[in-house]
């Protein structure tokens, strides 16, 4: 079986360090980002206020700024949301003005310039301590899960895969990141809610490559581990594409047609699931590789079970196959004699 | 073991999991239907408090719509409130007004959208998905309660009692302030301190920490709520204030509104359908007070509200459920006064009461006046006040608005300072109900909006379809794919991916989970996903076939994937539960949608895939799968 495959067999862990290298830069390039530009915070973090408003026709935005400056509101951001009837205003916490009493007299403020009337769309308002208590909760959130992965693969696997596979998470979390750092596409719940969801995506890649290493170690009598994996990843590949490509086409779909709001939403989930494809083989795999993950490794605990396991679905399948042989032929021997009645 | 093994390969399935499919099926199919009959315009009256419906408000409620010549789609009464269809808003609008004018106070007049599931899907209990605010427009505040206030509040309102305590007990003392999370009682010297710190133990033993300090300049006693006593302060104020905003939403005349504590000291409020969010606020944010006052037995209360003139020296008041009183206009004692308030049950009648303790200077006001007036009645008068913003003449006047109810008019049986009950109320929930008021109009911690999310009808009609939009393109471009890889096979996961939609829907309906946006596009990502289970399976069976039989394929393709499928689907389902546990409204839909989602497609990816395929090949000699 082995042979047949390996041919044409992609040599993706021979790429390993190379791929480190790209990791490495993009982590960095990520950092950089994060550091020189930071994360463009929505309201839901930084408290404030966002009010949507929408113009019967196309509106100037000079006009829309200096009407919230005659009302007071110089430091007030103006700007079109999708379309150009539709402004988005966002005005930062003030101190002593931690009123919802804000969107009206902007209303008013807008509503005194226009003719036609304007129609209110959307308002949020958070204030400055619930945004500090949703950052932290988030902070939190994204923690935990990580620490549950940990938990979870460490069980299920092994420690080296249980870090590979952390190591991956993280790659794919501050990537992620650091594409929103450099966008500057704003950084609100529903992105934190999206990279969450990455997380789960990108470990449920790392995961099937995973289950096929192990499996791989365990029926596959020789081999290097680097042979095992890249074996593995090859046999996933089809399915990894496969996967990926059905998840980004709803995401596309999502990223174009689901509207402003979800637009940071999809393209969280975009850069993750493209990221934790690519992490769920270079990344996961190759730590685990590199911290010396074995054969022996992965059969200590159960390695007698493992090898009778492994003896007996060998067994299974070849009386399995037997039989389907046997009753071939007898399907076809009652086949024919219908046909010779 | 033969027997088993030749099931195996034959790879048929046993009749009780197509008879588990077919009635999942057909369970979805029905759970889900609700969905596609979208609303009618509706407007629902229920009962204000204290007040119950009966055939005589039907057949009032049926005169009024049959004159005004609107065409009533149907009405149900349920629940103890009605529910009117109409076929256009138009009638819709005409009939909110005209009820809300002749029913008045007694009633919670409001818009409604009504589910159109038709009768028999009902009767089932099948009803639609419930909409977030996002999808239907409405507001989302986010109230927080000065909890230092409320126990701040509950410090001056031991200040006065133990003031009293001190003097009952003939101990001599300079000072008692509030101060710093403590009420610091000060004495000349240390014998009377020391005999207060005994009096005050004894007395308030339970409820404060009495700590003597000898060191300062003045000797003095620090008193401290305990923890628990605190957290009771707390709980009630949070209770206060929900009661309040109950009430006070009542005049919004809004449908559906939620009001819910979050965390230990927040409360969501949410009012679907409401647009005019500067009256919300103005509505949630007035104040209330309390006044005592004497009823004017002399002079007719109904005569008075004919002729819009009251007696000299009286006013005219009116009972939540418009009955009318005559009260005497000077005020006996008012909400500032009012130190506690809590229910309880008469020991000697064993009806339910309410007892009311004043602070010094209103007990004394009270004993003044129930000296002259045993046998008559006294009435409290919860009073609201809040500013408006009217447009009149195209200019905004700034108006404010009180209403003036009575709560409660009792007969004083005899003479009482700052002690005294209520009694003679119809059932402990009333009591309750009238302890609450009263603790609202005297002592309700403050509370701000600290978090505010309104959608027009218009941005949440087109959430929706945007929505629905990339869930359908996302569904068909999915379905594409697989064929295009899979051919039959891909079919037969396009068929389970159909069901796995019908179902997550289904589920939805039938948990009355809230669909939010960000809970839609959990479920175009599930669609997405979710053939991840049949890409693994299907990738597995071409790797089989390359040296196994056909039936052996597809057996060893799903048994060997399913280890796989379970361990990825966990992980995912990981994080979606740590989602749900952090995140706050949205962000809980996306996390329920997620779940649901990829609890439904193991069933219908797995099974359901495997049942149909074994239909199709199980048991049958086949030269060549088409996958």
């Amino acid at each position: 079986m082995s042979e047949t495959t390996m041919e044409k067999q992609i040599n993706f862990m021979g790429q390993r360090h190379l791929a480190m290298a790209l990791s490495l830069l993009m982590i960095v390039g990520s950092f950089v980002g994060l550091w020189m530009k930071g994360l463009n915070f929505g309201i839901d973090f930084t408290g404030g206020t966002l009010i949507e408003v929408a113009y019967p026709q196309a509106v100037d935005l000079k006009e829309v700024r200096s009407d919230l400056a005659n009302a007071g509101y110089d430091e007030a951001v103006a700007q079109h949301f999708g379309s150009a009837t539709d402004v988005l205003i966002r005005i930062a916490p003030r101190e002593g003005l931690n009123s919802a009493q804000l969107s009206n007299q902007v209303m008013d403020a807008l509503k005194a310039s226009t003719e036609n009337g304007i129609e209110l769309r959307r308002v949020e308002f958070v204030g400055p301590q619930v945004g500090d208590e949703l950052t932290e909760d988030g902070a939190l959130a994204v923690l935990y899960a990580l620490i549950g992965v940990l938990i979870y693969v460490a069980l299920r696997f092994e420690w080296r895969f249980s870090v590979g596979s952390v190591a991956a998470l993280i790659h794919d979390v501050i990537i992620t990141l650091g594409v929103f750092a450099w966008t500057q596409v704003q950084f609100d719940l529903t992105v934190l809610a999206a990279i969450l969801a990455v997380i789960g995506y990108s470990l449920n890649d790392t995961i099937v490559v995973f289950d096929r290493v192990r499996e791989n170690f365990r029926t596959m009598r020789e081999g290097e581990p680097v042979e095992v994996t890249n074996v593995a990843v090859n046999q996933m590949l089809a399915r990894t594409i496969m996967t990926s490509l059905t998840t980004l086409l709803v995401l596309l779909a999502l990223f174009f047609l689901g509207g402003e709001i979800i637009y940071g939403f999809a393209l969280a989930l975009i850069v993750g699931v493209v990221v934790g494809t690519y992490s769920s083989t270079y990344v996961a795999s190759a730590v685990a590789l590199m911290l010396g993950v074995s054969k022996e490794d992965l059969m200590k605990a159960p390695k007698e079970e493992g090898d009778k396991e492994a003896e007996e679905a060998e067994l299974q399948r070849i009386f399995l196959e037997q039989e389907a042989r046997r009753e071939a032929r007898e399907i076809a021997k009652a086949q024919r004699q219908n046909a010779e009645e | 073991m033969f027997q088993t093994q030749q099931k195996v390969i034959a790879n048929r399935y046993p009749a009780w999991k197509y008879l588990l499919l077919v009635v999942v099926t057909v369970i979805g199919l029905i759970y889900a239907m609700p969905n596609l009959f979208g609303d009618d315009p509706a407007v629902q009256v229920s009962p204000a408090k204290s007040v119950t419906f009966d055939e005589d408000t039907r057949q009032q409620i049926d005169q009024i719509l049959t004159q005004a010549n609107l065409a009533v789609k149907s009405s149900e009464f349920a629940e103890g409130r009605f529910l009117i269809r109409f076929d256009n808003t138009e009638d819709q609008l005409k009939a909110k007004s005209l009820l809300k004018d002749a029913l008045g106070r007694s009633a919670v007049v409001a818009l409604n959208l009504a589910p159109a599931t038709p009768e028999f899907l009902r009767a089932m209990g099948a009803q639609p998905m419930y909409l977030g605010l996002d999808l239907r427009g409405g507001v989302h505040f986010l109230m927080d309660v000065d909890m230092d206030a409320a126990v701040e509040k509950a410090y001056l309102r031991y200040e006065d009692e133990v003031k009293g305590a001190l003097r009952e007990n003939k101990v001599r003392y300079l000072s008692a302030d509030y101060e710093n999370e403590q009420l610091l009682v000060k004495f000349r010297d240390v014998d009377s301190m020391q005999a207060g710190q005994k009096v005050l133990q004894n007395q308030f033993g339970e409820e404060l920490k009495a700590v003597a300090n000898q060191e300062t300049a003045t000797p003095l006693v620090a008193l401290k709520l305990s923890p628990s006593s605190i957290a009771e302060t707390k709980k009630f104020a949070l209770q206060q204030n929900i009661t309040t905003l109950r009430n006070r939403i009542n005049e919004l005349g809004v449908a559906e509104p939620v009001i819910q504590q979050q965390g230990e000291r927040r409360i969501v409020v949410q009012l679907p359908g409401v647009q005019d969010t500067a009256r919300a606020k103005e509505i949630l944010g007035a104040t209330a007070t309390l006044e005592f006052r004497l009823v004017e037995e002399r002079g007719d209360p109904y005569r008075a509200e004919e002729t819009g003139y009251a007696p000299h020296g009286a006013k005219l008041y009116k009972f939540r459920d418009g009955t009318p009183l005559l009260l005497q206009r000077s005020v006996i004692v008012s909400g500032e006064n009012v130190i506690n308030a809590q229910s309880g049950i008469d020991p000697e009648q064993g009806s339910a009461m309410v007892n009311v303790t004043l602070d010094g200077a209103g007990g004394r006001k009270m004993l003044a006046t129930t000296k002259k007036n045993v046998g008559n009645r006294m009435a409290v008068v919860y009073i609201e006040n809040r500013v408006e913003t009217i447009e009149q003449n195209g200019e905004k006047l700034k108006k404010r608005i009180t209403t003036k109810d009575v709560i409660n008019a009792a007969v004083i049986r005899g003479q009482f300072a700052n002690r005294f009950q209520i009694t003679g109320l119809d059932s402990p929930q009333e009591a309750q109900d009238l302890a609450l008021l009263l603790r609202a109009g005297a002592l309700a911690a403050p509370m701000e909006i600290v978090e505010e999310r309104t959608v027009g009808p218009s941005l949440g009609q087109e959430n929706i379809d945007q929505g629905f939009m990339s869930v359908i393109v996302g569904f068909i471009l999915v379905l594409i794919v697989m064929v295009w890889r899979y051919k039959t096979f891909g079919m037969v996961a396009n068929l389970a991916l159909t069901l796995n939609l019908v179902i997550i829907v289904a589920v939805l309906s039938m948990l009355q989970a809230t669909l939010t946006l960000p809970g839609i596009a959990g479920i175009v990502l599930t669609v997405g996903m979710a053939v991840d289970a049949n890409v693994l399976i299907f990738e597995r069976i071409r790797e089989e076939l390359k040296n196994s039989s056909i039936q052996t394929a597809i057996y060893a393709g799903y048994e060997k994937a399913f280890v796989t499928i379970a361990d990825a689907n966990i992980t995912t389902l990981l994080a979606a539960i740590v989602l749900f546990s952090f995140g706050t409204g949205p962000i809980k839909g996306f996390a329920i949608t997620l779940s649901i989602g990829i609890l439904t497609s193991m069933f219908t990816a797995i099974l359901g895939t495997r049942a149909i395929i074994n239909l199709m090949y199980g048991n049958k000699r086949v030269e060549k799968l088409s996958i």
